[in-house]
């Protein structure tokens, strides 16, 4: 079958599917909707639909991205538009076969908007929403939208046409477009991809290779796993058209173990893109040839760099290679050219060759052109991914489409990039997001994780945090990261333990310039960034910790003390019989007392003590307590 | 091959292509601290301390970097010396403190290397000290494994793998955990270690270290008598008693290398076990005897077994000519063609 | 055992390159890597017994010990940091009487931490077995715990 004969029976049915008699209900079950309670969801709308006689596909889609409001349901009755729900439960989508699908109530309380031209009264649209207006769904295409078990849903929206495109074009031709569109690397260090695809085209050598980095290893980003499992033909799409370009035969998906998921829906994708000829001998009847194998990665972050990814998939250790050395486009897989890219960027290529590198640089700034996408999450109302166009700024992200911060806290800090990255104060809200200003003001783009922290997080526990993470993650071949990562988080371990000394300080900003100078690899090289943003912007909070040991987020457990108010406490004993230590005594309707020599500072009889008393309160120093005393 | 010129901290040097900036600097007779290079291995890269700043504007390690013409290298820019610095202070703030009973004192590459970038007692005061406590491991007769001495520069690793090809060790687990080991950090004595010592000579600090070593007094040259390969050989003497081997690194046999016999089997020399004298069993003890009367024994019990019914197994560790006067024995005295010899180290 | 280990590496013959592919097949059929599976998988390879561990002992998902019938993964994830992962964790390690990296006497919980198990917007969570516990406090630790049967 031709291209166009696979495109027009695939549009086919898709259409059929749009505009059926049929209502359908649609239902994100990626992992985050799973988590959420998705698959237990679809159980009760299918009980529900048989106990009622109710006639209703339920299709399964990937995540749209709003991950607060997980499971999410959207319903798509003929002739009406699609509402999407927020939150559904097991009770709630009973409710709505029986007000909805059988009645006309759409229950506007219950939504998060309609999706799509048409509207219905008393429910806003959500592109809309401020969640939502800022956005550009790009990479983000047909997450939500279409079912990634299906390739004709893919072929019927835009599906390897950029492929079937290529391939009626020369290598240089290809190699050309994605130059132009200023695409750059998605994984998180913005290297102009059409530069690595042009080395990787005059690389010489009979045997090449394409290498997909899926191995998301970076704590708080979950974006290309989200790809993945709602869209994974885009990705498989682009890592054939990075095969033509190159001149290469095979390619390798690298995974982590940890998305199992995501390897069943790419194990499906690759075997249907086999059945429909887009993968295998002389791919859509030309000569080119291609094949993919997935690699399902045992969990080292450090396999994120792209040597030691390549060391893996050959079965060894992890270990980036050392400098100077050829670059991975000359060597790279069994020392074998390799081009190697993100998730985001091979599924970035089959829209930048259907639709050209014109419309792919129409949004983003004129160094970073195109969408980023970000994990939103930490203290924020509106966790989950989001792609926005490179350019908007970070106060846009967290107060507009994040809604601002969870809980009515204040904002105090985001943090982008990963271990790798920083974090940027208040003052720098109006940075906007592209690869250069992020890198001036001292974080990095990353891979994409954002994390919004507010007054009650402490910002020399956080460097401590990705310090134990990267202690933890390095791989432990070159003197700087291996013990230079040991010795920054055993400092900072002391500070937090109100052991700082004066001149800790200064010996932190002076090895972490040695590490970062020192490392074999990126890892090592960028480890110390987290301790450098803070004691950049933050370095209050360091000192409150070596002078006064006092933790001002209240936060770093030997700097804080619990202890009952006399004048608030009602004596409700709820407090004493939660503590996990029974440092807390008193008897009923007398004030209670904590046992400072049996505290564990756990916190849960200040997060049992009902609202109406706040009888317990958190002190830092510890002396202040003495003091009350 | 063609000989380029470059300079280091202001001094041209010439050096071959193909040569790495440390290789040049070295046989040039300028000291670049290094601690995880060594000139029988391909180089790692991984202590960073032979750190250098090359054409004033990139930070690399010369020990990866080949030689170019014109290529200027500073080893005393003030960037490379804080990294060089800093790096060698973390492994000393890892490092045991017992210099002086350590046997690697005075030939130890992390206190030459300490001594060379300054390292003083308020620059190592202000780190956190931790040293690992992992048990010694003893299992070998010949030599210990200290992992807290360990500065993981690799070089055992390599050497079991590029030079003897046995791979008994690797490294295992990842970051501040990971440590030399064999398949589940066995001891050693429980994997394919053939005792050759190569690393034990190569570490650079004490991890690897000989068991009861004595310092020689003076040294002898040598051949090891233990089998036909013929390895040149330091031995390492002690008023009359030898206390070491050594291997002959100019030697064009080994080039240095040894097996385990020839480094360690040494210790019979001195050995109060040794035969001395000729021992003959008379009613079933074995007894002292002089020469003639164990020749006349051997004379007389050997003339009835003449023929198909004897047979002789000649030693590697006798003369060539001692070997031929054996078989010669076996075949024209003794009447057989059975003889055949141990030569299969 | 070795009949089930013979089984799952009759494929590999030789082949170096399949080493990791290999330790999970193996992992998955035995539960965790005794030394005489990398033993065995060592002379199905042809490579040396200490490469086979130090490439697996590298690797977060491989294990040397036997391991409980449950797994709990509390996720020190960045978002579940910030919002008291910290907090989870100690509870977790207090109800079980474990700590990280344990099993429990009775053989029912091995008790990890995971670097992130990519549910960052239900933040804090812990995955059990295949389940995940989302958005927890340190009090909800103990009712899911006492809650589950075996």
């Amino acid at each position: 079958m031709s291209f166009a004969e696979l495109q027009k029976k695939a549009r086919q049915e898709w259409d059929e599917l749009q505009n059926g008699d049929i209502p359908q209900i649609i239902v994100g079950t990626a992992t985050c909707g799973r988590s959420a309670g998705a698959m237990a969801v679809i159980k009760a709308f299918e009980d529900a639909l048989k106990e009622k006689g109710v006639q209703a596909v339920i299709v399964e889609v990937g995540c749209i991205g709003p991950c607060y409001a997980e499971p999410l349901v959207n319903i798509a009755k003929p002739g009406k538009a699609v509402i999407a729900y927020r939150n559904v439960t097991k009770a709630m989508a009973a409710e709505l076969v029986d007000s909805y699908l059988i009645g006309d109530d759409p229950l506007p309380h219950y939504t998060l908007g309609t999706i799509g031209e048409k509207t219905v009264e008393g429910i806003p649209r959500i592109l809309d929403t401020p969640s939502f207006k800022p956005q550009e769904r790009r990479v983000f295409r047909n997450c939500g939208i279409i079912d990634p078990t299906n390739i004709n849903h893919y072929l019927a929206n835009e599906g390897y046409a950029g492929l079937n495109k290529a391939l009626g074009m020369t290598q240089e031709a290809v190699v050309d477009e994605m130059k132009r569109s200023g695409l750059r690397g998605r994984g998180g260090g913005g290297f102009p991809a059409g530069r690595k695809w042009e080395a990787g085209l005059k690389a010489k050598g009979s045997q090449k290779y394409v290498v997909c980095n899926a191995d998301e290893g970076d704590p708080g980003a979950f974006m290309d796993r989200a790809v993945i499992e709602g869209d994974p033909h885009s990705v498989i799409e682009g890592m054939i058209i990075a095969g033509y370009a190159i001149g290469a035969d095979t390619g390798y998906i690298y995974v982590r173990a940890e998305y199992p998921l995501a390897i069943r829906r790419l194990e499906r994708a690759i075997k249907q893109a086999h059945e429909k000829g887009f993968l295998g001998k002389n791919i859509l009847g030309t000569d080119f040839s291609f094949d993919i194998n997935i690699f399902p990665g045992a969990g080292a972050f450090v396999c994120g760099e792209s040597t030691a990814l390549t060391l893996s998939i050959e079965g060894k250790r992890g270990m980036p290679r050392v400098a100077p050395r050829p670059r991975t486009t000359e060597a790279g897989l069994y020392d074998k050219p390799t081009l190697l890219n993100n998730v985001k960027t091979f599924s970035s290529a089959p829209m930048i060759i259907t639709r050209g590198a014109e419309w792919f640089a129409s949004v983003g700034t004129e160094k970073s052109t195109g969408t980023a996408i970000f994990a939103l999450t930490g203290k924020v109302n509106n966790c989950g991914l989001i792609e926005v166009p490179m350019g908007i700024t970070l106060r846009e992200i967290i107060f507009d489409i994040g809604g601002g911060i969870a809980d009515g806290g204040k904002f105090k800090a985001v943090q982008t990039g990963g271990p790798s990255g920083g974090c940027l104060p208040e003052a720098l809200l109006d940075t906007p997001i592209d690869y250069d200003s992020l890198d001036a003001a001292g974080s990095i783009m990353g891979s994409g994780g954002m994390v919004v922290m507010d007054e009650k997080t402490c910002m020399v526990d956080v460097a401590r945090y990705f310090l134990d993470f990267t202690e933890i993650e390095s791989c432990g071949q070159c003197v700087p990261c291996r013990l230079g990562t040991k010795q920054l988080l055993d400092i900072l371990k002391d500070i937090c333990k109100g052991k700082g000394k004066k001149k800790d300080l200064e010996l932190l900003v002076e090895l972490s310039h040695s590490v970062h100078g020192g490392s074999v690899c990126g890892l090592g090289q960028t480890a110390a960034n987290p301790v450098l943003s803070t004691i950049r912007y933050f370095r209050d909070e360091y000192e409150a910790h070596i002078n006064d040991k006092c933790c001002p987020a209240k936060v770093c457990k030997p700097l804080i003390a619990f202890h009952i108010l006399e004048d608030k406490c009602a004596g409700c004993t709820l407090c004493a019989r939660s503590c996990p230590v029974s440092a807390i005594s008193g008897e009923k309707k007398k004030v209670h007392v904590i046992d400072q020599k049996l505290c564990v500072q756990c916190g849960v009889c200040m997060e049992k003590c009902p609202k109406k008393f706040s009888a317990v309160e958190c002190v830092s120093p510890k002396e202040k307590i003495m003091e009350v005393a | 091959m063609s000989s380029v010129t470059i300079t280091i901290d202001g001094i041209k040097i010439s050096a071959e292509e193909g040569m790495t900036v440390l290789q040049a600097a070295q046989a040039n007779g300028l000291y670049i601290p290094n601690l995880c290079n060594h000139p029988d291995l391909r180089p790692a890269g991984l202590c960073r301390v032979c750190v250098v700043k090359q054409d004033d504007w990139k930070i690399t390690i010369s020990c990866k970097l080949p030689v170019k013409e014109g290529m200027v290298i500073s080893t005393e820019d003030p960037a490379v010396q804080q990294i060089r610095k800093n790096t060698v202070e973390l492994l000393i703030a890892n490092h045991p403190m017992t210099c002086l009973t350590c046997e690697a004192d005075s030939k130890c590459e992390l206190q030459r290397v300490a001594h060379y970038v300054g390292i003083t007692p308020d620059s190592i005061n202000r780190y956190r000290r931790s040293v690992r406590s992992i048990p010694l491991d003893t299992s070998n007769p010949f030599f210990d494994i200290d992992h807290n001495k360990c500065i993981m520069c690799g070089i055992c690793v390599r050497t079991c793998d590029e030079l003897q090809n046995i791979n008994a060790i690797d490294y295992a687990q990842r970051g501040v955990a990971s440590l030399i080991s064999t398949l589940g950090n066995k001891p050693i004595a429980e994997s394919r270690c053939e005792s050759c010592g190569e690393c034990v000579v190569r570490c650079p600090v004490a991890a690897l270290a000989t068991k009861k070593s004595l310092q020689p007094m003076r040294e002898v040259r040598s051949i090891c008598s233990y089998c036909g390969v013929g390895c040149g050989i330091h031995l390492g003497v002690r008023g009359d008693k030898i206390v070491g081997v050594r291997g002959d690194q100019e030697n064009p046999v080994n080039r240095g290398s040894l097996c385990v016999k020839g480094r360690f089997g040494y210790r019979f020399i001195n050995h109060p076990e040794r035969l001395t004298t000729p021992l003959v069993k008379k009613d079933g003890v074995l007894v002292e005897a002089s020469w003639d009367e164990a020749l006349d024994r051997i004379v007389e019990k050997f003339s009835e077994h003449k023929g198909e019914k004897f047979a002789a197994l000649a030693s590697a560790r006798i003369t060539n000519e001692d070997n031929y006067l054996i078989q010669k024995f076996t075949r024209a005295v003794m009447g057989t063609n059975n003889i055949d010899h141990c030569a299969r180290l | 055992m070795h009949e089930r280990l013979s089984e799952v590496l009759s494929p590999y013959k030789g082949r170096r390159d399949a080493l990791i592919p290999i330790l999970q097949n193996v992992q998955a059929e035995i539960g965790y890597l005794p030394d005489e599976a990398m033993l065995e998988i060592a002379k199905t390879t042809g490579l040396p017994e200490s490469r086979v561990y130090a490439v697996a002992s590298f690797y977060a998902q491989f294990r040397f010990k036997p391991r409980g019938r449950h797994t709990i993964m509390v996720c020190r994830g960045t978002a579940c940091h910030v919002r008291g992962a910290e907090k989870i964790l100690e509870e977790t390690e207090r109800a079980l009487g474990i700590v990280e990296g344990e099993t429990t006497e009775d053989k029912k919980y091995t008790l990890e931490t995971v670097a992130c198990i990519g549910c960052c917007a239900l933040a804090p969570c812990i995955m059990i077995d295949e389940d995940v516990e989302a958005k927890l406090t340190p009090k909800m630790v103990s009712e899911i715990l006492d809650g589950r049967a075996e």
